[in-house]
């Protein structure tokens, strides 16, 4: 019998590969030969635009990296620039309002995520219940931030505007009800036994593998390396909250699914302790080189002046490089900011969670089923311009 | 001469009032499912045609006729444009041998002066022909709907419709078996394979009550063969972009779409007629009866649809011939013993 290998291009138009990836696919029957991603369909320059930018005026543009996590985003961009200026201390209010938002941020992914993931294997129904409760996430930011993916509300030296009234409460409700909706999930994935027999040895990783390949955050947590960023090198003080790190045994796609599932449950616990110490106070540093002054005070001439400075021309750096690292949703998010002491970075680098974690697809779907390969690009939690950027 | 000619057109009118309701149902099934879909899903579902949205299939079908019919330059055009034919028609074919209603005409008529006998051949009966091997013919005709798919897929020159294709086909093999086995437990208890008299035969009890295991078998096996989720493998959308139908347009499509949802019905009917008691049941017409319980049934394929995923067409494989086509064998055999000794 003559065998045929069928060369197939898996995108990038096709419903399953989460946006404009494409898949050079070699098949023998329905078993991938060799898989080779073809990335760059949603590159945006947004590293080089950064260049020409003030500090400032690149915040908007690094929401738009991970576009289902915007905030992280963002966070990861403010601290580094943070650390760059010497700033380690910011009210503690604005601290505690970051957390909330990045916490929130990953619940949002990771609902995003679940509904994707479990749609290309077929179960339509998640979907639906994970897009109401992210539609919740999504509301508290219109009713903060006025804008719903992308808040924009972080800024160097604290948040831009506070919390309205009654927010925290809204949010500590619904952080509080989340893990019970998610039981919802879990009766219908979670012990389903095709489910189970879909992710279950499905693109199994082992730690050695994991780093090899220098994978991030859940991708390496379900191989059971104890990697998560809150916890290795703390930032934003995460390391005066209680949450737990859960790790998978056997580093395949049930393992990471159950991790996602888990964080969100852990997410919600950190909400819950940081609107509990939520103290009253400012939101933003008084250093108004770098900080934008209060919006109410910008009428008088004190305060007009650095503020009209500020936006025209931005502050100046320190000479110097920094790099800063972040735990978002998808995994290990690094700015690498090069400065040369003027108002504009000389260098951004992204380091992108889903661009690391997207490299190992051709070694994990070589010898699975074409399903199989969709099933992967879900585990991997890949969002094309977060690969692209 | 005369009673042949009653005979075509006793069994026309049927034919015809019974196509014409399967067409009809096929319009409210579609509108239901994603009315039920909708509400499983915490969504509204189609609600602007008409009230409460029950116009959206007419609308739906409206724009397919209207849509452009694009006809591609493939190599095999005569079996690219017959596929969607094939597959249209054989999905009707089952119906000739189910019957929906007890009586629905009188014993005899009397016509131009003469008096014909409509109780022979079941003329006067729910059915269109009271064939005596029905099952048989049932289980034949059922399984040629593959060809449309196959050749669909074939035909298409695309390689994800092709993947579509051999899919079915390798579906077609690990489910049809076992399809077959699992309801010759019923025929069994009948000692019959005409579908009238298996339905008699449930007068005082539903064959689900003896054959529990025969009928969830044979449900399994109604998914993949119509199918559906958890078995809708062939057209998949996630992984091969609707598989066999991709390529097809306007009314060709709709045809394989009409398809899926008389097979759903046909599907149903057949474990309503073997199962569930055919048309019988107390104080309203047997017609209605059989209608609501296919109507509960095709309710049930949009549940699963709501509920699971899809399985992987190696899965789908090994749980056929490794755990299904035993089990189907041990309820056989176990039946036979039965049989001859109670």
């Amino acid at each position: 019998m003559r065998k045929e290998i069928i060369k197939l291009n898996v995108g990038p138009q096709h419903p399953s590969t989460h946006g404009v990836l494409r898949l050079l696919v070699e098949l023998e029957g329905e078993v991938v030969v060799s898989c080779d991603p073809d990335i760059g369909y949603l590159h945006r320059g947004i590293e080089k635009l950064m260049e020409n930018r003030t500090y400032h005026r690149s915040i908007p543009l690094t929401e738009r990296v991970d576009y289902l996590a915007g905030a992280a985003n963002s966070l990861g961009y403010v601290l580094a620039v943070e650390r760059l200026l010497g700033i380690s201390e910011i009210p503690e209010r604005a601290r505690y309002i970051r957390v909330i938002v990045a916490e929130l941020t990953r619940i949002a992914s990771h609902l995003f995520w679940l509904a994707t993931h479990g749609h290309d294997l077929g179960a339509m129904t998640p979907l639906f219940y994970a897009l109401r409760d992210r539609e919740i996430i999504m509301d508290f930011f219109e009713t903060w931030a006025g804008k719903r993916l992308f808040p924009n509300m972080f800024r160097v030296g604290g948040v831009a505007r506070d919390f309205p009234d009654g927010l925290e409460q809204e949010i500590k409700k619904f952080a509080l009800e989340l893990p019970q909706r998610m039981r919802d999930y879990e009766t219908l994935l979670t012990k389903n036994p095709i489910w189970i027999n879909r992710t279950k040895g499905v693109g199994v990783l082992t730690k050695e593998e994991v780093l090899d390949y220098g994978l991030s955050g859940p991708m390496a947590r379900g191989s059971g390396l104890n990697f998560d960023i809150r916890r290795v090198d703390p930032y934003l003080g995460y390391d005066e909250f209680e949450f737990v790190v859960p790790l998978g045994e056997n580093g395949d796609t049930y393992d990471r699914y159950l991790i996602r599932l888990e964080e969100m449950r852990q997410s919600c616990n950190i909400i819950l302790q940081a609107v509990d110490r939520l103290p009253k106070g400012d939101i933003m540093i008084e250093d108004y080189q770098v900080a934008f002054p209060p919006k109410d005070k910008v009428i008088n001439g004190e305060y007009l002046i650095p503020h009209y400075l500020l936006v025209v021309k931005g502050f100046k750096a320190p000479k110097g490089e920094i790099f800063h690292h972040t735990e978002a949703p998808k995994g290990e998010l690094g700015f690498y900011i090069v400065s040369d002491g003027s108002e504009h970075p000389y260098r951004v680098k992204i380091r992108t969670p889903s661009f690391v974690n997207l490299q190992v697809i051709s070694k994990l779907a070589k010898g699975r089923l074409l399903s199989d390969l969709i099933a992967l690009i879900g585990t991997i939690d890949i969002v094309l311009a977060d690969v692209d950027r | 001469m005369a009673e042949s000619l009653v005979f075509i057109i006793v069994s026309l009118i049927k034919s015809v009032v019974l196509v014409s309701l399967i067409m009809v149902s096929v319009m409210i099934g579609v509108y239901l499912e994603r009315r039920i879909l909708g509400f499983i899903q915490l969504r509204y579902g189609p609600n602007r045609c008409g009230p409460y949205g029950i116009l959206q299939s007419v609308a739906d079908g409206i724009k397919l006729f209207c849509k452009q019919d694009i006809t591609l330059p493939v190599t095999e055009k005569t079996i690219y444009i017959l596929a969607p034919l094939i597959a249209g028609v054989t999905a009707l074919f089952p119906f000739v041998a189910i019957p929906f209603a007890d009586k629905i005409a009188p014993d005899t008529i009397t016509l131009f002066g003469k008096v014909f006998d409509l109780t022979k051949y079941s003329l006067n009966r729910g059915v269109i022909a009271d064939l005596p091997g029905g099952v048989l013919f049932i289980l034949a005709v059922s399984s040629l709907s593959v060809y449309g798919v196959l050749l669909a897929g074939w035909s298409s020159d695309n390689k994800y419709s092709f993947l579509g294709a051999m899919r079915v086909a390798s579906q077609m093999l690990s489910y049809e078996l076992f399809l077959g086995i699992s309801i010759m437990g019923v025929l069994m208890i009948t000692g019959s394979i005409r579908m009238t008299e298996i339905v008699e035969a449930q007068k005082h009890m539903w064959f689900v009550v003896y054959q529990p295991l025969g009928f969830i078998l044979y449900m399994i096996a109604g998914f993949a063969e119509a199918c559906r989720t958890p078995f809708d493998l062939i057209e998949c959308e996630n992984e091969l972009g609707s598989g066999f139908n991709t390529e097809y347009s306007s009314m060709k499509f709709a045809l394989f779409y009409l398809a899926e949802y008389i097979h759903i019905i046909t599907i149903s009917a057949i474990a309503v007629t073997l199962f569930l008691g055919g048309w019988q049941g107390p104080w309203l017409p047997s017609g209605i009866w059989f209608i609501i319980k296919v109507a509960c049934l095709f309710i049930f394929f949009i549940w699963v649809r709501g509920t699971y995923p899809r399985v992987r067409f190696d899965q789908l494989m090994s749980v056929g011939w490794k755990y299904l086509f035993p089990i189907a064998m041990a309820n056989l055999i176990a039946t036979g013993i039965c049989v001859l000794f109670l």
